[in-house]
């Protein structure tokens, strides 16, 4: 029944959408990195001149996008880090805990997930607003600004996206302990491993694959964070303090009408983010997984 | 299946009730405030002695927010979008998933990579050549300009989330219907999509909220005719950095949340039996 046409005419409709609204952009991204273009060339009133890596040169010697990037880099890796602590931590507190309690917290973390972004953006910040907050009342800190300040508007954010994103952690992870055979864990409490020991050496190994695919999603979700960080802080923190790449990309283009170095910092984007890929296949590839 | 019982001893079981409990409270409580400021009279939301309750509960906010131009055309619109996005992309997605999954060819290792990279793409980035292809297309202002783009965003990753229901669907039952005189597509629609279904609906979830929350593409597509804004843009219009309308922005964030909540709770038990079998594979 293995016809050779069959798989692409199922494959069609897919690649015809991915090939126009994705590849075709990509493309064009690449493209306008490579010209001068703002908002001259817009409106059509200058032609566009090839400027070579001009775009990349002048992003590379800029402190400002190297800062930017560091910045970027480092708030995903604490992202990502305690999404992933907070979403194991609690699928392993559900599977000790009676029914009530599972769905109760369930239910609760589904509520942060559905949440859109922007509807959770302007939650935190009401949270933790300095005059109307109840945050600040709890915590007796007055009228301290959570935004002005750098880390801590880096902190607040993190917070919101770590509330968004740990359900997803938490549900896959949970599902993936369900999954693991009851008589393996049994055999290794009787051999008399401590619930540590037991976590570390015998379902560590076996949710190793979905663990994986946590980490690389998380990883992409989190580098990628935009809403949060312009809503919060305004459209990256005072004089650009909390700019991480995506939101610096966007101010470039639709701000400053800068379209080719936006466009430049996109590129960069997608390259870190295809290393980061690359290294999940070869990952996967010794662990002698088939696609 | 579960954790051996036997061994979690009655003061940590407790201990570990408590602090699920616990737990759900904490996460739980942005959106309780949310709901909560939403019915808050105007005073007792810009008060500097807020209180976890409300003894006036008014609909104030709420009539601001619809009483804003256009607001129910707004939720129309970002409906309308959501829900086609979510059509389209699970169709696609299914022959899509089901090709890479039921068949082997060549280069289906190399689009399987192709896919997973195309999730790395920085959609946002993408904005900017997105802009000028809509604009030379005349896609501009228009809830198309919004539909295409999430459809292709969407795809990769129910995709990849697809192929693992589509592979658990034993390869006897698709030789049985060939058998029985099946013809490929009766085999596709009426054996092999009700079976898949559940798992479209868990990645469905995942193209719901990312039509649904979009304020990027909103915001930079839709520059002169506002009634074919969505909800995020509306809410933003309550949110002034400065000065903002704290209640009418948590009445507008609770009308958004709420479709989100009502699919999510429809869906639970397939998103968590859906993720569990798309990473089991």
């Amino acid at each position: 029944m293995q016809s050779r046409k069959a798989p692409w005419l199922y494959l069609a409709p897919a690649l015809v959408v991915l090939g126009g609204l994705l590849v075709y952009p990509v493309y064009q991204l690449g493209l306008i990195s490579f010209f001068r273009y703002t908002q001259a060339q817009v409106s059509g009133g200058e032609p566009t001149t090839f400027e070579g890596f001009g775009n990349y040169a002048e992003l590379l010697g800029d402190d400002r996008f190297w800062q930017v990037l560091l910045s970027t880099v480092v708030f995903a890796a604490a992202c990502v880090a305690s999404t992933l602590t907070v979403g194991c931590a609690l699928a392993v507190l559900l599977t000790r805990v009676r029914a009530l309690p599972r769905l109760v917290l369930m239910m609760a973390a589904l509520g942060a997930w559905a949440t859109p972004a922007v509807t959770g953006s302007t939650v935190w910040l009401l949270l933790f607003d300095p005059d109307f907050g109840p945050v600040n009342r709890v915590l007796g800190l007055g009228d301290h600004s959570w935004t002005y300040g750098r880390y801590s508007a880096f902190l607040l954010v993190l917070l919101e996206v770590v509330w968004c994103s740990f359900p997803f952690v938490m549900v896959t992870v949970y599902a993936g302990i369900r999954a693991v055979p009851g008589e393996v864990l049994e055999a290794a409490a009787l051999d008399g491993a401590s619930q540590w020991r037991i976590w570390r050496s015998v379902l560590a190994p076996m949710l190793r694959p979905i663990l994986t695919v946590v980490t690389i999603q998380s990883v992409i979700w989190d580098f990628k964070v935009f809403t949060q960080i312009y809503v919060m802080t305004n459209g990256g923190g005072i004089a650009g303090q909390n700019l991480v790449l995506n939101v610096y990309a966007y101010q470039q283009a639709f701000a400053s009408s800068q379209y080719s170095l936006g466009s430049a910092i996109g590129v960069v984007m997608l390259l870190i983010l295809l290393a980061v890929t690359l290294g999940y296949l070869r990952l996967l590839r010794r662990q002698g997984e088939e696609l | 299946m579960n954790l051996p019982r036997l061994r979690v001893r009655r003061p940590w079981r407790l201990a570990a009730d408590a602090s699920a409990l616990l737990t759900a409270v904490a996460v739980a409580f942005p959106l309780y405030w949310m709901v909560l400021s939403a019915f808050k009279p105007a005073g007792e939301i810009e008060s500097s002695e807020p209180r976890p309750w409300t003894l006036a509960p008014s609909l104030d906010s709420f009539r601001r927010v619809f009483g804003q131009q256009e607001f129910g055309r707004y939720f129309i619109n970002s409906l309308v979008v959501a829900c086609s996005v979510v059509i389209v992309s699970a169709l696609i997605a299914f022959l899509a998933a089901t090709a890479v999954t039921r068949f082997r060819f060549r280069f289906r290792t190399t689009l399987l990579i192709m896919f997973l990279v195309a999730q790395m793409v920085p959609v946002e980035a993408l904005t900017i050549p997105l802009f000028f292809l809509m604009r030379d297309f005349g896609q501009l202002n228009t809830l198309g300009s919004l539909i295409l783009p999430h459809i292709a965003f969407s795809l990769p990753f129910a995709i990849w989330m697809l192929r693992g229901f589509v592979k658990a669907v034993p390869e006897a039952l698709e030789e049985a219907a060939y058998i029985d005189g099946a013809s490929r597509a009766r085999f596709l629609w009426q054996i092999l999509f009700p079976l898949v279904f559940p798992g479209l609906v868990a990645t469905s979830v995942f193209s719901f909220i990312s039509a649904w929350n979009d304020f990027l593409f909103a915001k930079s597509f839709i520059i002169s005719d506002t009634s074919q804004s969505t909800l995020p843009m509306a809410l933003l219009v309550f949110y002034k950095p400065d000065d903002p309308d704290w209640g009418g922005v948590m009445a507008a964030s609770t009308v958004m949340t709420i479709p989100v909540l009502i699919f999510f709770v429809l869906v639970q038990r397939r998103l968590v039996s859906g993720l569990g079998g798309a990473v089991k594979d």
